[in-house]
């Protein structure tokens, strides 16, 4: 497992959007959003309640199509509007209920909806070992057997299965909401080394957190969201937890984030 | 949630360490198996005992109060001609109970069908295919308009249902008329309860069951061997063939042994019931544990909301699942109305019901929907069937079948959420 690393902005980012504004009625949620999300790299995106993340990745996910603003997906512009187009794509979102169902085993869910088959028959062997594959991949180690059923697992453990499940995928990107919320001390480590080794394999990975702990151990960059405006999209080693927490609550840190007389304007 | 912590050693192990999974590669012993199903059951996966033991339990019960009657080959041969329509309702239940839903006029739909089936047959002289299919396609149809109301409308299927099971029964009482029924004569029908497969026939075919399903058995635990995939130890697949084997070689003997009450004449064989329950029991197996439409089955029945995200259509399984179900209760009228030889408007209504869905839970299908197997409506129709039988040979009143047949219904479906509140503490 590597350190987060420092990396120069360098590179296609797999991700990027440019000036992405989207509106619920009269309100308006994300105000000119700019976001950089690179292969390789943990991108945090961080905010207070209500600054705009579930929306920024629901419109990632197409669920919410944007109003205006473009998105780049490497380098090509692509308009997501639903969540079968950014499947395509290769975006993959874990939601924080996960989605998982009890009552089936790790591969069953791993492959569900996407199941492989011979003629009519379930494909249970080529199955069972490319979960087994994706898993190993990921150094999951934790896990008894692959036919386990998903009821019988911890918390921790069926955040594994849901992660692993979109890396099954050969998605490109990764999105992951509040994964380590709700875990215990030992399976909140197994999540974020988890984390860590899925942007370590090449994904470009957005990782959603409150805990800073969390964002400063895994990340290699970080986005302030501050009433659905970016007040900073950054390398996480140009800023501090302190700063990162001013820019969640105030809009802005020093000369980072959003300027005064926005950030005044906005809070009225 | 879980109590377990997973030890968090493993995820901390240097580098080059073989990743998890040590059950899936570990062969253990027949005990460790054994004390790994102990485990299961007490976690609260029960699985097919509460019906193994109730026909273990009913059975030596009927015998040891009426011991010159219930075992006895024609006894036994009523049983399954009794057990059959019972069996195949529940069969189309299972489906209907795995998304968590209830079809409670599957009954009066099995009635429908087959009045439409003896209404063909008596009145316009139909050949008994054309009887058959269009019984099946009435079956079919319903299906489609319950499911419909179900999955896209939105209907709680209980409300559906329920006003469907009042609807039939006038539907089957226009058909028949009031008062009257309708004779099933046809001599291809009425063999499905009637006659009874050649016994060296039956021979055979006990042999070839036994055959495919012990070839099955070990091919798949081969290939799994082989290509390192989870697998049962080899004894553990043994003993389940043999177990296999031996039930269907003693039910061939029984049945195989001539049971006619005159002397000069011989009765003997499998009923052709019998075969039709079995190859019902094989094709829907299939389809739930090896096809992706039973596994959305499954993934619905569990969680919804997943098998949306998933990409499955939910609303397409649910009509599904009711097609299926009034297919077979349009099935298990036939079977019925062969048995009985007449469809009367009554047919179907009754206890029919209550003996399918008691069928279903008694043999382990969830009411709360994700779990179940097809075979569960086998093992808990016999025991249904047993306790009808039973009654039956005892002369008990009518009053009194009712009530422990109602009895039995709100045990198994206690034991049903007994078990699911266990499960829920145990993590199973």
């Amino acid at each position: 497992m590597s350190a987060p690393t420092d990396r120069p902005e360098d590179g296609t980012p797999t991700l990027e959007l440019r000036g992405v504004n989207k509106s619920f009625g009269a309100i308006q949620v994300l105000h000119d959003v700019h976001l950089k999300v690179y292969p390789g790299q943990v991108t945090a995106l961080v905010g207070d309640n209500g600054a705009g993340k579930s929306t920024l990745i629901k419109s990632i996910a197409g669920i919410h199509p944007i109003d205006s603003g473009d998105v780049l997906f490497e380098g090509r512009p692509v308009t997501v509007t639903g969540p079968r187009d950014a499947a395509a794509l290769g975006i993959e979102i874990v939601y924080q209920d996960l989605a998982l169902c009890d009552n089936l085993d790790v591969v069953q869910n791993m492959f569900l909806g996407r199941e492989r088959k011979t003629g009519v028959v379930l494909d249970e062997i080529s199955m069972e070992q490319a979960a087994r594959d994706t898993l190993s991949k990921l150094s999951v180690r934790t896990l008894k057997s692959v036919r386990q059923l998903v009821s019988s697992l911890s918390g921790g453990q069926r955040q594994t299965v849901a992660i692993a499940k979109a890396v099954l995928w050969e998605s490109k990107l990764v999105v992951l909401d509040e994964p380590t919320a709700a875990l215990g001390v030992a399976q909140t480590r197994q999540v974020l080394d988890l984390v860590r080794r899925l942007a370590d394999t090449g994904h470009a990975v957005v990782f959603i957190s409150h805990n800073m702990v969390d964002v400063f151990e895994v990340s290699d960059r970080v986005a302030a969201l501050y009433l659905g405006r970016m007040a900073a999209d950054i390398p996480i080693s140009q800023v501090n937890r302190g700063e990162v927490i001013e820019l969640i609550t105030a809009g802005r840190s020093g000369n980072l984030g959003i300027a005064p007389a926005e950030a005044a304007a906005v809070e009225v | 949630m879980s109590s377990t912590i997973s030890a968090p050693t493993s995820s901390q192990e240097p580098g080059g360490a073989p990743s998890g999974f040590e059950a899936d590669r570990t062969s253990d012993s027949l005990g460790a198996s054994a004390r790994a199903y102990v485990d299961r059951v007490r976690g609260g996966d029960l699985g097919a005992l509460p019906a193994i033991l109730g026909i273990v339990v009913l059975g030596l019960l009927f015998f040891a109060l009426r011991p010159e009657t219930f075992l006895t080959p024609r006894n036994m041969a009523n049983l399954a001609d009794q057990a059959a329509p019972i069996i195949i309702l529940a069969m189309g239940l299972v489906f209907i109970l795995l998304l968590g839903e209830i079809d409670l006029s599957a009954g009066v739909v099995s009635g429908v069908c087959a009045a439409v089936m003896a209404k063909l047959l008596a009145d316009a002289g139909a050949p008994w295919y054309v009887a058959v299919l269009a019984a099946i396609v009435t079956g079919v149809a319903i299906g489609l308009f319950t499911g419909s109301l179900v999955g896209m409308i939105g209907i709680p299927s209980f409300v559906v249902t329920l006003a469907l099971f009042l609807g039939w029964q006038g539907f089957t009482l226009r058909l028949i008329g009031e008062g009257g029924t309708v004779p099933v004569r046809d001599p291809v029908i009425s063999a499905i309860s009637d006659r009874n497969l050649p016994v060296t026939l039956g021979w055979i075919l006990a042999l070839l069951v036994i055959a495919l399903y012990a070839a099955l058995q070990l091919n798949r635990w081969r290939t799994q061997r082989t290509k390192g995939l989870a697998h049962q130890p080899l004894a553990v697949v043994l003993v389940r063939i043999a177990v296999i084997a031996a039930i269907v070689l003693l039910v061939t003997a029984v049945l195989s042994v001539d049971r006619a009450p005159a002397v000069g004449v011989v009765l003997a064989g499998i009923p052709y019931a019998v075969p039709l329950v079995i190859l019902l029991l094989l094709l829907l197996t299939f389809v739930l544990g090896r096809t992706s439409f039973g596994r959305h089955v499954y993934a619905v029945g569990g969680n919804a909301e997943a098998a949306r995200r998933a990409g499955i259509n939910v609303t397409k399984i649910r009509v599904a699942v009711f097609v299926i179900g009034s297919t077979l209760a349009a099935i298990s009228g036939i079977v019925a109305a062969a048995r009985l030889g007449s469809v009367a408007p009554g047919s179907g209504g009754g206890n029919t019901l209550l003996y399918a869905v008691g069928a279903a839970v008694i043999g382990g299908t969830s009411l709360f929907g994700g779990r179940g197997r097809v075979r569960d409506a086998v093992l808990g129709g016999l025991v249904v069937a047993i306790i009808a039988n039973g009654l039956g040979l005892l002369g008990t009143e009518a009053y009194l079948n009712f009530i422990i047949t109602g009895g039995v219904l709100l045990l198994a479906a206690s034991v049903d959420a007994l078990a699911r509140r266990r499960a829920a503490a145990t993590g199973h």
